[in-house]
């Protein structure tokens, strides 16, 4: 019996990537020197050629929606960008924080692998079209988030935090086995898009539609931990301060762009039809991440744990736009509201990029900025990058004109089309209350003396043009949004 | 009939291995029940035709689980006597437990919605599960197969990068230095007066 082959070209750079990561682990065996310069440059290579395969393949199918491993993997204009996005976020993460690595005897084969690693398992979750291998990429990447938040072996926070992410992550993924379980036990597939068409056929009231939904509730358990939403947002804080700032930078940013993908694949393209009991759980976890995250910002003293909060609120006005997509029924509304989602996504992204490489990058060596206290007069010590983090505060804040702004702007919209205007209401209120962390960090860098202790500034230059340009491209993403719009929409419409 | 004689014979085996492995009072001999018993099972498994399961539980749990758990059990200084401290007081709800289990298990095999079928179905003489499961496996879901070797290969990065300690105290050569030596590094003339005290 002969089956045909599958169409590798597809999966290509998932194939590059793994190919990369193993040749990496060879290579790093030969590499000679502390600063690891080779495997680096090995490691950027691998990332170029990855973005290169992915190139390939959009310019390839045209974007046409395309399924190969026995519809294992879909390949469309989502997963490509969301890939694209992944890659270049890992890329600047490992930009960013070289210097940091290195100083803290961190930058090792083996972290350069683990961070390859994770992406190639973000790529999968990306491009997942089954239960299976969604599941498969997810456990792939948080795999190698443990271990990069435990590798800094000699600290014990590290070494709790990466504990309490290990357990509550094992925890969260038998929720969302379980959920699978009920799924694949309702509809008998493991298929996503089998799925949907098994969904759409069942009678309201059936038995198996009360199963449906009592899975359904398991998966957004599931998926609330990994997109780190109230109330299963409780690792957050304690994984990004406790991780070293460079791998907090890793976790808090490409990550997200998975969490969103799988959340698209699961809601949106499997159990649309269930739209009217999912956005019912999606309006508690974003109400209740964002008034829990923005207010409770305000209390913290270290900025990498006030940026653990910002993030839970961030991903809590996320999911607004992933609620207002179906309304009674129909979903005139959803490509909006999911193309907001997914620029909301990516621009928090490029902001999350921007915040925590800023902190990796004022961190010297045996100094970590992470207090609130290091920002102080940070104006008077480089007022350029002192404008930058600025850039960065006002977009998480959501100023206009910054891409931070629009990206809120563009939820809200769909929020309102889909007539939850209380919802909305209360978003811009508690995004208000999130404007006054984001506001006392400008004025601790523009109206305060730095503390006397404060060290010599010592990033490298290559780091601070890349953050430069990170900063003011949420600039021009504010002042110009049309083309990430446009392309969020292609994306969407890719579905 | 033949094979209600065997099961019924392996199964009396299996049970009287499994109450072994929880009496024995040797660690080691109990271990080696329970090797007993994961035998019993794959013949058992065997008969049901399901043969890769069968050899599977052989090379996986015998061949490699088990002898790690000797190595261990052996290794480890167990105190006997205190291990077995607190059996009559524990005895109670362990029973306690045991019957729940028992009735659970008695609801599902006897129950009306989970009554699993007495034989599995008949195949031809020459049909190999093993063949059908590595066809599935290499071909409808090998991208799947695929990512599992890349997630094994991640558990064995990290945890070599976890644990492995260069230990400071630890002797070993290294051929590069030994080859970089210079006569000066190793001898010394030392000039010294010919006389005798």
């Amino acid at each position: 019996m002969t089956t045909p082959l599958p169409d590798f070209a597809l999966a290509l750079p998932e194939i590059v990537l793994l190919a990369g990561a193993c040749a990496l682990l060879i290579f790093d065996l030969f590499a000679r020197g502390e600063r690891r310069e080779g495997s680096v440059r090995f490691a950027g290579l691998v990332l170029l050629a990855t973005a290169a395969a992915t190139l390939f393949v959009l310019l390839g199918t045209g974007g046409a929606l395309a399924y190969t491993f026995n519809g294992l993997y879909v390949a469309d204009v989502m997963a490509l960008l969301l890939k694209l996005g992944a890659t270049l976020a890992v890329a600047l993460a490992l930009a960013y924080s070289r210097r940091y690595l290195h100083d803290r005897g961190l930058l090792k084969g083996e972290l350069l692998a683990l961070l390859l690693f994770a992406l190639l398992g973000m790529m999968v979750m990306m491009s997942a079209n089954s239960l299976l291998t969604l599941y498969l990429g997810l456990e792939l990447l948080s795999l190698c988030l443990y271990s990069l938040v435990a590798l800094n072996r000699d600290s014990p926070v590290s070494t709790e935090a990466a504990m309490k992410y290990f357990v509550l992550g094992a925890l969260a993924s038998g929720l969302l086995l379980y959920g699978m379980s009920m799924i694949y036990g309702a509809t008998g597939t493991l298929t996503i898009t089998e799925v949907a068409r098994q969904v759409a056929n069942l009678q309201a009231n059936s038995a198996q539609h009360g199963f449906l939904v009592f899975g359904v509730v398991f998966l957004i358990a599931g998926l609330a931990f990994k997109l780190g939403v109230v109330p299963f947002h409780m690792w957050i804080p304690d994984v990004y301060q406790g991780a070293p700032t460079a791998v907090t930078l890793v976790i808090g940013t490409a990550p997200k762009l998975a969490a969103f993908a799988m959340a698209v694949r699961l809601l949106v393209n499997g159990l649309l039809d269930l739209a009217a009991d999912w956005q019912q759980m999606l309006v508690i976890l974003s109400v209740l991440s964002m008034a829990i995250g923005n207010i409770t910002a305000i209390a913290q003293t270290n900025v990498k744990r006030m940026l653990a909060y910002s993030t839970i609120a961030h991903m809590g006005f996320m999911l607004l736009g992933l609620l207002s997509g179906v309304v009674g029924g129909n979903w005139l509304n959803a490509a909006e509201a999911y193309a907001a989602a997914m620029f909301y996504t990516v621009v928090y992204v490029l902001m999350s990029l921007g915040a925590f490489g800023m902190l990796v990058h004022l961190s010297g060596k045996g100094f970590e900025c992470e207090r609130l206290e290091d920002l102080k007069g940070l104006n008077r010590r480089s007022p350029w990058q002192a404008f930058i983090m600025l850039l960065l505060m006002f977009s998480l804040a959501g100023v206009p004109p910054t891409a931070g702004f629009y990206a809120k702007l563009s939820v809200l919209s769909a929020t309102v089309a889909a007539g939850q205007i209380w919802l909305a209401v209360v978003a811009v209120l508690l995004s208000l209350v999130g404007a006054f962390y984001y506001l006392r960090v400008v004025k601790l860098m523009y109206f305060d003396d730095p503390a006397e202790t404060a060290p010599a500034l010592e990033g490298e230059r290559d780091a601070r043009v890349l953050l430069s340009a990170n900063g003011l491209a949420l600039l021009v993403i504010g002042i110009v949004p049309q083309p990430l719009m446009g392309l969020c929409f292609v994306a969407i419409k890719s579905l | 009939m033949f094979e209600t004689a065997v099961f019924y014979a392996f199964a009396a085996i299996l049970l009287v291995a499994g109450a072994c492995v929880v009496t024995a009072r040797n660690p080691v001999h109990a271990a080696m029940f329970l090797v007993l018993a994961f035998f019993t099972a794959s013949g058992i498994w065997l008969l049901l035709r399901a043969e890769f399961l069968a050899i599977a539980l052989l090379l996986v749990y015998v061949g490699a689980v088990m002898v790690l758990f000797l190595f261990v059990v052996m290794m480890l200084d167990i105190n006997i006597e205190r291990l077995r401290e607190g059996f009559w007081k524990n005895l109670p709800l362990a029973v306690v437990v045991g019957g729940i289990m028992m009735a659970e298990m008695a609801a599902v095999l006897a129950g009306r919605y989970f009554g699993v079928a007495p034989r599995p179905l008949a195949r031809a003489a020459d049909y190999s599960n093993t063949k059908e499961l590595g066809r599935l496996i290499y071909t409808d879901y090998a991208y799947a197969f695929e990512i599992a070797a890349a997630i094994l290969l991640v558990a064995i990065v990290a945890a070599i990068a976890l644990t492995l300690r260069g230990r400071k105290d630890s002797r070993r050569q290294d051929p590069a230095a030994q080859v970089r030596v210079r006569r000066s590094e190793r001898v010394r003339l030392v000039s010294m007066p010919a006389d005798k005290e």
